[in-house]
C-alpha cells in the first residue's frame, strides 16, 4: 500500500523521516508551522511508508484544505489492533510458547508428528478466529463494519490455506502417494464455492430431479469424493431402468479406482501398477462408446482418465487453479513425488488462468510454495498480508523443523528472529497485548534483550499493580537497569504524591542510595519543621534495608533514640545519640537539631551522661561552633546563640555533677 | 480433572471474577460470575452465565463455555470487584472511584447505581487532588470499606451518598488489600510486609493491631480469613509465600509456605470448605491447597517447592481443636497441593471458589470455569 504525503515538496530530492514520539512518523513539508500557506522551513508532520513493512495504516487527524497540518499516526502493525483478533494473538501465544519449551530431543517420527500437531494447532486457532468474525459479520447491522469483518474472513481464511499448505509441503514434507491424499484433503477443506449448491441439491426433495445434479456429481468426482458421487449416481439409475448397464459400468469403475495408501501396506510400484490397469479399462470403455449416450457420464469417464480439456470444462466447478491441479494430479498422477510439483503447478496455473487474467498475490504465494521456496513464501506473505503474526510464527514453525538454518540476512540476526522481533514490536505498540511480546523477545536470542529494554521502558505505568507486573518482568531477567529506572519512576510519583512511605518503599526495592538520601532528607525536614515524625510505622520497620543509605541508617536510629527516650531508657538513648555524632552518622546539618534533644537528658535529676560522654557532647558543641566563620556566627539569629548558651550552662552543670557523682563512686 | 474446564478467549485481560452469591437455602451450585478487565482503553465489566455442561444448544454449539449475558464500559482498571447482593456489585477503579454496578437480570442489562468520585486520591504538590487507585474492596451488605494507594481507609454504606468514616493517611505505604475480620474490625495488608486489624467502632485512627513479617519486609497483596475459625488468616506475598496467621498470638506468622514463583494476587478459604484453599500468581499458576487428605493413604515426601502434585507434612496436636492450618510440625500429617494449570504461561489475576466452582482470569485474555472441582 502507498501514500502520498500531503504537502510533499516535489523539488526535494528526497524525503527524510524521524520516529516521533508514541508511533508518530514525521517528515519535511511545505507546510508551516501553524497551519498557514505551505513554506520551506518548517517541520510540518507527514507520514510514509515504512520500508519493509507489510502495511502502514494511517490515520489522520484534521480535515480541511491542504494547507491545515495533519498528524499521521503510523502503525508497523494493522492487525494488531482488531478486536477479534485479539482471541489469535493470545491463544498462538500459548502455542508458540509450548513450541519452544518442547523438547528438541525427540527423534526422527515422533518430533515430526508433534510439529505437525502444532502446526495444525496454530491452524485450529486461525479457524476459530475467522468462525468468531464470520458470526460478528452476520449479527453486526453495520454495513461498514460487515465488510470489514468479510475482509477479515477472507484474509483469515487465505491465511489458514497456505499456513495447510505449507503444512503439508515443509512441516510433514508427505512422501508421493500420501502427498496426493493431503492435497484433497486440503482442496477439499478449502474449496467452498460450491458448498452451498452441493447442499441445495442434496437437501432438495428429488435430487437427480435437480438442474444442478450433475454439477454436484462433478464436483465430487473433481474432488475425489467418490463414494460420495457413487451414492448420487445411484439415485439417478434407479429412475432411469433403460440405462442402467451404463451406471453401473461407471458405478464399478469409481470404486475401483486405486488410491494411494497411507501407510506402508502397498508400495508406489504396487499402485502404479494397478493403476495402470485401471486406467486401461477405463480408456477400453471410453473407446467402445460406453458411455456415448450420456454426454455427463462421457465427460465424468474422461475426467477419469484425466483428459486435460474435459477437466478444465468444468472450470467453474473449481474456482482456482490449484484446485484444477490438484484434480489433475489425482487423475494423471496419483504418486507424484514433492519435487515434480513445481512442473505441474506452473502448467496448471498457466492453462486455468489462460492469460486472461495476472496472478494475484495469493496465487504467486501458492506457486512459491508447490515450488518449495519457502523464503519466497514467506517474503510474499511479508508483502500481501497486514500483520506480522502470519510470517512471524510459520517462519518459527519452520526453523523449528530445521528447514532455515543456511539463511542468513546481511542485516541483523535470521529470517525466524528478524520477523518474531518485528511481531513482538507491534505488540508491544498496544496498549494491552504488550505482555506477549515479553515471551517473543525471550526466544530471540540475538536482539531480544535490547528490544525488551527499549521497550519495556516505554509502558505507561499507571497503577502500582502495573508497575509491579513491569518490574517482574525486568527482575526475572536481571534487567537491573530497567528495575531502577520503574522503581524511580514509581519513587518520584509518590514523592509528588507526597506519600514519603511509598516513594522510600520503593527506593528501597531499587537499591537507589542516592534517593533513599534524598527521601529520608525529606523526613527529617518535616521532622524539624513540625517536632514530630510521620509515617512511623514504616520508619520503625526499616529492618536492614536501613543500611542502605548513611542518611536512611540515620533515620532509623534517630527514630530509635526517640522511641527509647519515649521509653525513658535513658542511659542508652544518650549513648545512642553521642555515638550518631561520634561515628559522624549523623550529617553536621543534624548536630544542633542532636544537642538539643540532648538538652532534657541532661537537665534529669538523675544524672545520665557520664563524665567522659559529657566531654564528648562539648567537643561536638564546640566543632559545631568553630566550624563556623565570624560572619556566619554574625548572621545566626539571638535563638540559635541562646541555644549554644543553654547548651554550655547545662553542660557544665552536668560534668559538675557527674564529676561528684562519680568521685563518690570511686570513693565508696 | 483438566477436562472438566472450560476456557474462552474474551479479548480483554481479566483482573477480577467474582461468582454471584447464592441464596441462603439454595442446593444449585453457583451459574452466574462478573468479571473486569484492565490495562485496555475500553475496560469493561462483564455478567457470564455458564450455561449447562455437556449439553448442545439449539444452535449445535457447545454450552459448556461461559455465555456472555451483558457488560458495561467501566472507567479505569478494574482493581478489585465485590458482590454486594444478588444484583449489586462494588468495583474498585484505578481512577480512585469506586462505583456499584446493578445487573438487572429480567432485561441482561448492567447500569451504575452509586458512585463515590475519587474516595481516593493523592493531595499533589502542584495541582490540588489526583485520583489514586483504589486497590481493595470488602462489603457486608450495606457497609463497603475500601483501601488504596494513598494509604486511605474508607468506609461507605450502600444507601448513603457521603462516606461514613475516613481514616486518612491510614498507612504510610500502599494498602493492597482489605478482608472483614469481624463486623466491625477489618484486616488490610501494605506493601511493606504488614497485617493490621482496624476496629471499625474505635474514633483513633490507628490500628489496633500490627502485625509483620520479619526480615525483608515483603509486600503483602492479598488476605482472607477462615471463614470458621476468625483467628486464622492466610495472606500472599510479593515472593509468592504463603503466610498463615493466628492473630490471637504473637506478632509474626505461624507458618511460611514457598508456593509461587511471583507475586501471590489472590488467597481464597473456601467458603463451605475451608480445608482447601486456593491461590493464584503473577507466575500463571493456580495451586489447590487440600489439608483434608487422609494422611495414612498418601505416599509421604517434602515439600520440594516443586509442580503438579507434592506433599509435606505438618503437625496437629489435636486434629479437632486445632487447625490443621495453624500446625507446622513437618513430621506427622500433610498436606496437599495441586497446581490446577499444567502449561503456565501469562498471570492469573483472580479466582473465585464458591461450592464445586472455580472461575478464574488471566492475563492470556481468558477465563476458565471449573464446576467439578472435587470430582
Amino acid at each position: 500500500p502507498s501514500q502520498v504525503v500531503p504537502g510533499a515538496d516535489p523539488s526535494a530530492r528526497q524525503l527524510c523521516f524521524a520516529w516521533g514520539p508514541a508511533e508518530v512518523l514525521v517528515c519535511e513539508t511545505l507546510f508551516g508551522r501553524r497551519g498557514g500557506s505551505p513554506s520551506r522551513d518548517a517541520g510540518g508532520p507527514g507520514r510514509a511508508l515504512l520500508p519493509g513493512t507489510l502495511t502502514a495504516y494511517v490515520a489522520g487527524t484534521g480535515e480541511g484544505g491542504p494547507s491545515s497540518p495533519r498528524l499521521f499516526v503510523v502503525r508497523k502493525d494493522q492487525d494488531i489492533y482488531i478486536q477479534t483478533l485479539r482471541k489469535l494473538f493470545n491463544e498462538s501465544h500459548g502455542i508458540f510458547i509450548g513450541l519452544q519449551r518442547s523438547e528438541e530431543e525427540l527423534a526422527g517420527k515422533s518430533r515430526k508428528a508433534q510439529l505437525v500437531q502444532v502446526s495444525k494447532n496454530y491452524r485450529s486457532v486461525i479457524r476459530a478466529c475467522m468462525e468468531d468474525m464470520h458470526q460478528a459479520a452476520i449479527l453486526t447491522r453495520d454495513p461498514a463494519l460487515h465488510s470489514q469483518y468479510s475482509t477479515q474472513v477472507s484474509i483469515l481464511s487465505a491465511m489458514e490455506l497456505i499456513w495447510n499448505l505449507c503444512e503439508i509441503l515443509f512441516v510433514e514434507a508427505a512422501a508421493a502417494g500420501p502427498l496426493l491424499l493431503r492435497l484433497l484433503d486440503w482442496v477439499r477443506l478449502h474449496v467452498c464455492d460450491v458448498d452451498n449448491m452441493v447442499h441445495e441439491v442434496l437437501s432438495s426433495e428429488s435430487p437427480s430431479k435437480h438442474e444442478l445434479f450433475w454439477n454436484v456429481v462433478d464436483v465430487f468426482v473433481l474432488q475425489g469424493r467418490m463414494d460420495e458421487a457413487r451414492h448420487l449416481l445411484s439415485k439417478e439409475a434407479s429412475a432411469n431402468p433403460t440405462s442402467v448397464n451404463m451406471y453401473k459400468i461407471l458405478d464399478d469403475l469409481m470404486k475401483k479406482m486405486p488410491v494411494p495408501s497411507l501407510g506402508n501396506t502397498q508400495t508406489l510400484t504396487e499402485m502404479e501398477l494397478k493403476w495402470q490397469h485401471w486406467h486401461e479399462e477405463c480408456q477400453r470403455y471410453l473407446q467402445d462408446g460406453t458411455f456415448a449416450s450420456n454426454s455427463h457420464m462421457e465427460s465424468i469417464c474422461k475426467i477419469l482418465l484425466g483428459h486435460e480439456d474435459a477437466i478444465l470444462e468444468k472450470k467453474d466447478l473449481m474456482t482456482t487453479w490449484y484446485h484444477f491441479l490438484v484434480t489433475r494430479l489425482l487423475y494423471s498422477h496419483p504418486t507424484v513425488k514433492p519435487v515434480e510439483l513445481r512442473f505441474y503447478a506452473q502448467a496448471c496455473m498457466d492453462l486455468f488462468l489462460g492469460g486472461e487474467s495476472s496472478p494475484e498475490p495469493l496465487d504467486t504465494i501458492l506457486m512459491a510454495a508447490f515450488e518449495f521456496e519457502m523464503h519466497q513464501v514467506i517474503k510474499e506473505c511479508s508483502i500481501a498480508l497486514s500483520n506480522w503474526w502470519f510470517v512471524a510464527h510459520l517462519t518459527d514453525l519452520l526453523d523449528h523443523c530445521k528447514l532455515l538454518q543456511s539463511h542468513n540476512l546481511y542485516f541483523g540476526s535470521n529470517m525466524r528472529e528478524f520477523l518474531l522481533l518485528e511481531y513482538a514490536s507491534g505488540l508491544f505498540s498496544h496498549h494491552s497485548l504488550w505482555q506477549l511480546g515479553v515471551d517473543y523477545f525471550d526466544h530471540c536470542p540475538e536482539y531480544g534483550r535490547v528490544y525488551l529494554e527499549l521497550h519495556i521502558e516505554r509502558i505507561p505505568l499507571n497503577t502500582e499493580q502495573k508497575a509491579l507486573k513491569v518490574l517482574r518482568i525486568c527482575e526475572q531477567r536481571q534487567m537491573h537497569e530497567q528495575v531502577r529506572s520503574i522503581c524511580k519512576i514509581m519513587a518520584m510519583k509518590a514523592l509528588r504524591n507526597n506519600r514519603l512511605g511509598s516513594a522510600l518503599s520503593w527506593s528501597i526495592r531499587a537499591k537507589d542510595a542516592a534517593f533513599a538520601t534524598l527521601i529520608s532528607d525529606r523526613f527529617l525536614k518535616d521532622y524539624c519543621e513540625s517536632g514530630c515524625f510521620s509515617d512511623l510505622d514504616l520508619i520503625d520497620n526499616l529492618g536492614p534495608s536501613m543500611l542502605l543509605s548513611d542518611r536512611l541508617t540515620f533515620l532509623g536510629k534517630y527514630r530509635e533514640f526517640h522511641r527509647l527516650y519515649g521509653e525513658k531508657r535513658f542511659s542508652e538513648a544518650a549513648k545512642l545519640l553521642l555515638m550518631l555524632m561520634t561515628a559522624h552518622i549523623a550529617p553536621c546539618s543534624f548536630w544542633m537539631t542532636l544537642l538539643t534533644d540532648a538538652l532534657p537528658l541532661l537537665e534529669q535529676k538523675e544524672v545520665i551522661f557520664s563524665a567522659e560522654q559529657t566531654y564528648e557532647l562539648m567537643r561536638c558543641l564546640e566543632d559545631l561552633t568553630a566550624g563556623k566563620s565570624d560572619k556566619q556566627k554574625l548572621q545566626d539569629d539571638d535563638v540559635e546563640t541562646m541555644k549554644v548558651e543553654m547548651l554550655r550552662l547545662a553542660l557544665a552543670r552536668n560534668l559538675a555533677r557527674v564529676i561528684v557523682k562519680e568521685g563518690t563512686l570511686e570513693g565508696s | 480433572a483438566m477436562e472438566d474446564v472450560c476456557a474462552r478467549f474474551v479479548s480483554q485481560k481479566i483482573s477480577k471474577t467474582r461468582w454471584r452469591p447464592l441464596p441462603a437455602a439454595a442446593l444449585q451450585p453457583p451459574d452466574l460470575f462478573a468479571t473486569g478487565s484492565w490495562d485496555n482503553e475500553d475496560n469493561r465489566i462483564s455478567i457470564w452465565s455458564v450455561g449447562d455442561l455437556g449439553n448442545v444448544g439449539l444452535n449445535g454449539e457447545y454450552q459448556g463455555e461461559p455465555q456472555l449475558l451483558c457488560d458495561i464500559r467501566h472507567n479505569g482498571d478494574v482493581m478489585d470487584m465485590q458482590f454486594l447482593d444478588q444484583e449489586r456489585i462494588v468495583v474498585a477503579s484505578s481512577t480512585g472511584t469506586v462505583t456499584v454496578f446493578r445487573h438487572h437480570q429480567n432485561n441482561q442489562t448492567l447500569s451504575a447505581n452509586q458512585r463515590w468520585e475519587k474516595a481516593h486520591y493523592h493531595v499533589d504538590q502542584d495541582t490540588s487532588c489526583g485520583g489514586a487507585a483504589c486497590t481493595g474492596v470488602i462489603c457486608n451488605n450495606p457497609e463497603i470499606v475500601t483501601v488504596g494507594e494513598d494509604g486511605r481507609i474508607n468506609l461507605f454504606r450502600a444507601d448513603q451518598k457521603d462516606a461514613v468514616r475516613t481514616i486518612d493517611n491510614a498507612d504510610s505505604s500502599t494498602l493492597h488489600a482489605v478482608t472483614f475480620l469481624r463486623t466491625t474490625e477489618i484486616l488490610t495488608v501494605n506493601s511493606i510486609g504488614q497485617l493490621k486489624i482496624w476496629d471499625l467502632r474505635q474514633q483513633r485512627n490507628e490500628p489496633s493491631q500490627i502485625f509483620s513479617l520479619t526480615g525483608d519486609r515483603v509486600p503483602l497483596h492479598c488476605v482472607d480469613r477462615h471463614p470458621n475459625q476468625q483467628h486464622i488468616v492466610a495472606t500472599g506475598g510479593q515472593d509468592g509465600m504463603l503466610s498463615i496467621w493466628d492473630i490471637r498470638q504473637g506478632t509474626m506468622p505461624v507458618s511460611l509456605l514457598n508456593a509461587h514463583e511471583a507475586e501471590m494476587w489472590e488467597v481464597h478459604f473456601h467458603p463451605s470448605n475451608p480445608d482447601h484453599l486456593f491461590t493464584c500468581s503473577e507466575d500463571g499458576s493456580l495451586w489447590h491447597w487440600d489439608t483434608s487428605t487422609d494422611i495414612s493413604e498418601k505416599p509421604s515426601f517434602l515439600h520440594q517447592g516443586g509442580r503438579n502434585t507434592t506433599y509435606f507434612s505438618h503437625n496437629t496436636i489435636n486434629q479437632s481443636v486445632v487447625s490443621a492450618w495453624l500446625s507446622n510440625d513437618p513430621t506427622k500429617d500433610r498436606m496437599e497441593i495441586t497446581n490446577l494449570i499444567p502449561n503456565q504461561t501469562l498471570s492469573v489475576n483472580s479466582l473465585d471458589i464458591l461450592g464445586p466452582c472455580l472461575v478464574y482470569g488471566t492475563d492470556a485474555e481468558a477465563i476458565y470455569v471449573n464446576r467439578q472441582l472435587f470430582a
